[in-house]
């Protein structure tokens, strides 16, 4: 299944909301006492114009629905932003827009 | 020779031949893998992931900000910001020095402009630690976050 998420970039600043368990692997079920699967996104990477500005490696530390902002020298309107995600089964996601 | 830059342009050279090869029909999407600092994120102690990342041996910078709540009242979700006046920046990691798995996140970046945040879990009260490479140099700074329901379970 595909990873959904959003990305807003605009004033120098990229912003990117998925939609993901992000479970560690560590957490048991409440109901069953069962240890829920890890589960969580291993890989985020985005671009600017095409050019990678930043790859990151996630660990299941991130909290559920990961976010992530960062501040970029140079971005302006109409750079053309892509992010590509992938996790722990091999689920992918990639969302692209363009800088306010 | 900055390798850990070095090996970061090779990685993205083979990530190219590898996007390639998938275009040629030579491999399945599936099949890709990306880089991930498996010892790193695997380890247990804080001291050990630090060594995984290469920065047993950071400095101690005022350069550098880490922007925490003094309190967490839901450890599952503390948001976390890096903002750091140094020049050059390469690459950030985060951990939570007393998670089961104190690395959190690490991310190499380019044209970086002193700003990164994110969300993470903290499992008990205990130092959030930002390490950042600038100019070749590794740099550290934390700050202590106190968690009153922990967020990682089991």
């Amino acid at each position: 299944m595909a990873i959904a998420m959003r990305v807003r970039a605009g004033s120098g600043e990229i912003k990117v909301l998925m939609t993901h368990p992000s479970e560690n692997g560590l957490r048991k079920d409440a109901k069953t006492g069962q240890v829920v699967p890890a589960h969580f996104v291993k890989n985020v990477s985005v671009a600017v114009n095409g050019k990678t500005v930043m790859a990151g490696e996630w660990g299941g530390g991130v909290s559920k629905d990961p976010y992530l902002s960062f501040k970029v020298k140079g971005l302006k309107a109409g750079d053309k932003i892509t992010v590509n995600a992938e996790d722990n089964t091999g689920d992918k996601g990639s969302v692209e827009a363009t800088a306010s | 020779m900055n390798t850990q830059r070095r090996h970061f342009i090779q990685g993205a050279a083979s990530a190219s031949l590898v996007a390639t090869a998938i275009a040629a029909g030579l491999l399945k999407p599936g099949q890709v893998l990306a880089d991930w600092n498996t010892a790193g994120f695997t380890a247990t102690k804080a001291a050990d992931a630090l060594a995984a990342i290469g920065a047993t041996s950071a400095t101690e910078s005022k350069d550098i900000i880490v922007k925490a709540p003094d309190i967490a009242e839901n450890g599952s979700v503390v948001p976390v910001e890096v903002v750091t006046t140094l020049p050059n920046v390469e690459s950030i990691a985060i951990l939570g020095e007393k998670n089961a798995n104190p690395l959190i996140a690490q991310y190499q970046l380019t044209d970086f402009d002193g700003m990164l945040s994110t969300r993470m879990k903290l499992g008990q009260t205990a130092n959030v630690r930002a390490v950042v490479k600038a100019g070749g140099k590794i740099y550290t700074a934390a700050k202590e976050v106190k968690v009153t329901v922990g967020g990682c379970g089991g």
